[in-house]
């Protein structure tokens, strides 16, 4: 049988007083890849961040397991030390923190010991060599001024560097150039196939799923997971949208 | 490791004193001839100096508080001993410094500074240099830097003679006025023409006893051609009487001459620090101020730089930090008189927990300055509702040729920007430090390393405190 990684139980979730997520349920397993596809404004980044644990958004029922533990009322930093990761769809800057001064410190914190610097060093611009990224980043302002791709990169350099068990890549393909999609999905694959990592990737595209080998798609439609299937039904989604879905979305609400 | 060691976050290494108890003496409290007498008595002062003192009593008694800043309400002048100093004589080596100055300035990393090479150490007990060292290759430049006292009497009086107080004239402010009669300890450096000083000069000034003020003056010329960092840093143990600093800094910089003057203030938290500073610069000269301004419990401080000289330059970079209870008045001043000089200002603020941080430029270009180049860029950030950020900036242009830009700031810290670093597995605590520090990087890359780091630590501390 396979391990046990996150179980989402019957989620709802409330920003302010507006619920945004109506009972989700999901399943992920140690080194499994779910995809998760649905409209704009669906909530699809709604479930990444609570799942991460931002506190905008109130878990109002429900719960989320995360390697056995009950984690639905730990902060961010706690669930990332447990080894949970949100890729972001817009990182956020911080003037006057470099890169690798942050990644250094996010790793001194999340495992609690003294990161060797050399060996830090040499894994960092291996990384970034693999990401095609110019190691004269890692001495940049942690995602200042870099274009919307580079961002995306940097991500899945914290991704790499960060080791977690369990990634959300909360469309980390789009924006990106033919070449970068590439180099990304050449940097997730190494997370997922050499480190056995876990991933929900959050997407509107194939592109990035080509490298990737995906065990299920869900479909989120209105706060509703209305449909879960196989790696095909990517394809399906692309060939004819959301709207068989939103029509079954309509449906359940209605019962 | 060349670089002196930055401990952990740890408060006790900026608060702590001594017991006042042996080898000290206090006078009377409150200022009258006879006090200002008896200070000229201790120090030996030169008929001019004696008189001086008695001028600017006179002033003092006649002046007025500001009343256009913060309130300095609490500051009760009859309570204030204005000269509390240690017995020791000035010492060139360490083994004869008393124990207890010793165990002092072992917890403020003077030994340590002074074994990372730094060019002289003059750190000042009290209102008394008491411990002077200069390391000899400066020396060996011409370099003079020599406790104030020991330049008042000694071979260069002349020189002091001829600059002290000309720049910060007593009749400014009540506080000046109050300087001019009391002053005591601080530094005196003259760079001769040409000389480039490789190493920073440092000095350290410290407030220890209850009550009592702390009036250093410090006086810099550095004459054409020549290049010097002075650092100044200071910090201060906590006491619940009020305290008041009442410094003066003259700065004088001549043709072709450049003049970094580094300061990181930390002043206990019930201190009134009313500090004056100016500099001077003639032709090609260029000014650098860089200043971090931490503790005390008012502030009023507002470097000024006098951009006479064509071609002249200024650049101030300053940081001040408001916590709880603290209302810190800063910025900076520049007067543009010579043509083609250009001044940089660029400021940061941070207020928290009820903290109020006032950012006040005046940039003054008069009719002579054409083609001056002036720019203002201030930005503050409040940790919370509670504290406040203003910025009062004023620019006075006599010409039309000049060119004068103005930035203002003012944000919070973003939940979102939080929410990611922790996200990475950074504490919250840790991740508004690391945002908080990266606002105030501008500054602190432009210390020294290890005053970066004491400037970091002193920001962690500050995040800390409720
Ligand atoms: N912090 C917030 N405050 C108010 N409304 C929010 C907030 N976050 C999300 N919403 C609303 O919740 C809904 C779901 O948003 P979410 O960002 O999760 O959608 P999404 O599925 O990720 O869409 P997209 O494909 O465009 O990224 C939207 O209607 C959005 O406006
Ligand atoms: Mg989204």
């Amino acid at each position: 049988m396979a391990e046990q990684l996150l179980q989402v139980r019957n989620l709802n979730v409330s920003v302010e007083d507006t619920e945004l997520l109506h009972g989700v349920s999901l399943d992920v397993n140690a080194g499994e890849t779910h995809v998760l596809m649905g409209p704009n404004g669906a909530g699809k980044s709604t479930l990444g961040y609570t799942l991460m644990g931002n506190p905008a958004y109130h878990v109002t029922g429900g719960s989320i397991v995360f390697d056995g533990e009950d984690i639905t009322g730990l902060s961010a930093d706690k669930r990332a030390q447990r080894g949970m990761f949100l890729s972001f769809q817009t990182p956020l800057e911080v003037p006057g923190l470099t890169l690798s001064a942050f990644l250094l410190s996010a790793m001194r914190q999340k495992t609690g010991k003294p990161v060797k610097i050399f060996a830090f060093q040499k894994e960092l611009e291996e990384t970034m060599r693999l990401l095609h990224m110019d190691p004269s980043f890692a001495e940049r302002d942690l995602n200042v001024g870099l274009s919307g791709g580079e961002k995306k990169k940097a991500e899945i350099l914290q991704l790499l560097m960060l080791r977690p068990k369990f990634a959300i890549l909360d469309e980390t393909d789009s924006g990106l150039d033919v070449d970068a999609v590439r180099t990304v999905s050449a940097g997730i694959e190494e997370y997922q196939k050499k480190r056995g990592g876990a991933l929900l990737v959050i997407t509107h595209s194939t592109r990035i799923l080509e490298a990737l080998s995906v065990d299920y798609t869900h479909v989120l439609v209105k706060g509703r997971l209305v449909y879960t299937g196989g790696p095909e039904l990517v394809d399906d989604i692309n060939e004819h949208g959301f709207e068989r879905f939103e029509a079954a979305s309509a449906a359940e609400k209605k019962q | 490791m060349a670089k002196a060691k930055i401990q952990e976050v740890d408060r006790s290494l900026y608060d702590f004193k001594d017991d006042e108890s042996h080898g000290f003496y206090r006078m009377e409290e409150g200022l009258t001839a006879d006090i200002v007498g008896q200070i000229s008595d201790e120090k030996h002062d030169p008929d001019w100096m004696r008189e001086w003192r008695l001028y600017c009593l006179d002033l003092y008694n006649q002046m007025s508080v500001p009343d256009w800043g913060p309130s300095i309400e609490g500051l009760d002048m009859d309570r204030i001993s204005s000269y509390v100093r240690s017995k020791s004589d000035m010492k060139g080596d360490w083994k004869e410094v008393p124990d207890e100055i010793k165990n002092t300035f072992e917890k403020l990393g003077i030994p340590q500074a002074e074994r990372e090479s730094l060019a002289g150490v003059g750190a000042q007990y009290d209102s008394e240099l008491v411990y002077h060292n200069l390391q000899e290759d400066v020396a060996k430049q011409g370099v003079v830097y020599t406790g104030f006292e020991e330049a008042v009497t000694g071979e260069y009086s002349d020189m002091v003679k001829e600059y002290f107080m000309k720049l910060v004239p007593p009749t400014d402010h009540k506080f000046a006025a109050l300087h001019g009669a009391v002053w005591s300890g601080g530094s005196f450096v003259y760079v001769p023409k040409g000389v480039h000083v490789e190493i920073p000069l440092q000095s350290y000034f410290r407030l220890n006893a209850k009550g009592a003020g702390q009036f250093e003056h410090t006086l810099i010329i550095v004459d054409e051609g020549a290049d010097l960092h002075f650092i100044e840093g200071c910090s201060a143990p906590k006491w619940n009487v009020a305290n008041l600093h009442a410094g003066c800094v003259e700065l004088y910089v001549k043709k072709n001459a450049r003049l970094r003057y580094s300061t990181i203030e930390n002043w206990s938290k019930n201190m009134y620090n009313l500090n004056t500073k100016r500099a001077l610069v003639e032709e090609g000269g260029r000014m650098e101020w860089v200043s971090g301004s931490f503790g005390s419990h008012v502030s009023y401080l507002y470097p000024t730089t006098i951009l006479k000289g064509d071609h002249s330059h200024c650049e101030f970079t300053g940081i001040t930090f408001a916590g709880k209870g603290q209302n810190l008045d800063t910025g900076a001043k520049m007067i543009h008189i010579g043509k083609d000089t250009s001044s940089f200002i660029d400021t940061k603020s941070i207020s928290k927990s009820g903290g109020i941080s006032t950012y006040r430029s005046a940039v003054v270009i008069e009719k002579s300055a054409e083609n001056a180049k002036a720019s203002v860029s201030c930005a503050s950030l409040m940790l919370d509702s509670k504290s406040r950020s203003d910025t009062i900036p004023a620019m006075t242009v006599k010409t039309n040729k000049a060119d004068v830009g103005h930035e203002a700031k003012i944000g919070r810290i973003s939940d979102e920007a939080v929410f990611y670093l922790m996200s990475r597995g950074i504490s919250e605590s840790e991740a508004r430090a690391m945002i908080v520090s990266g606002f105030a990087n501008p500054v602190s890359k432009e210390l020294p390393l290890e005053y970066a780091a004491e400037m970091n630590n002193l920001i962690r501390l500050e995040m800390e405190n409720g």
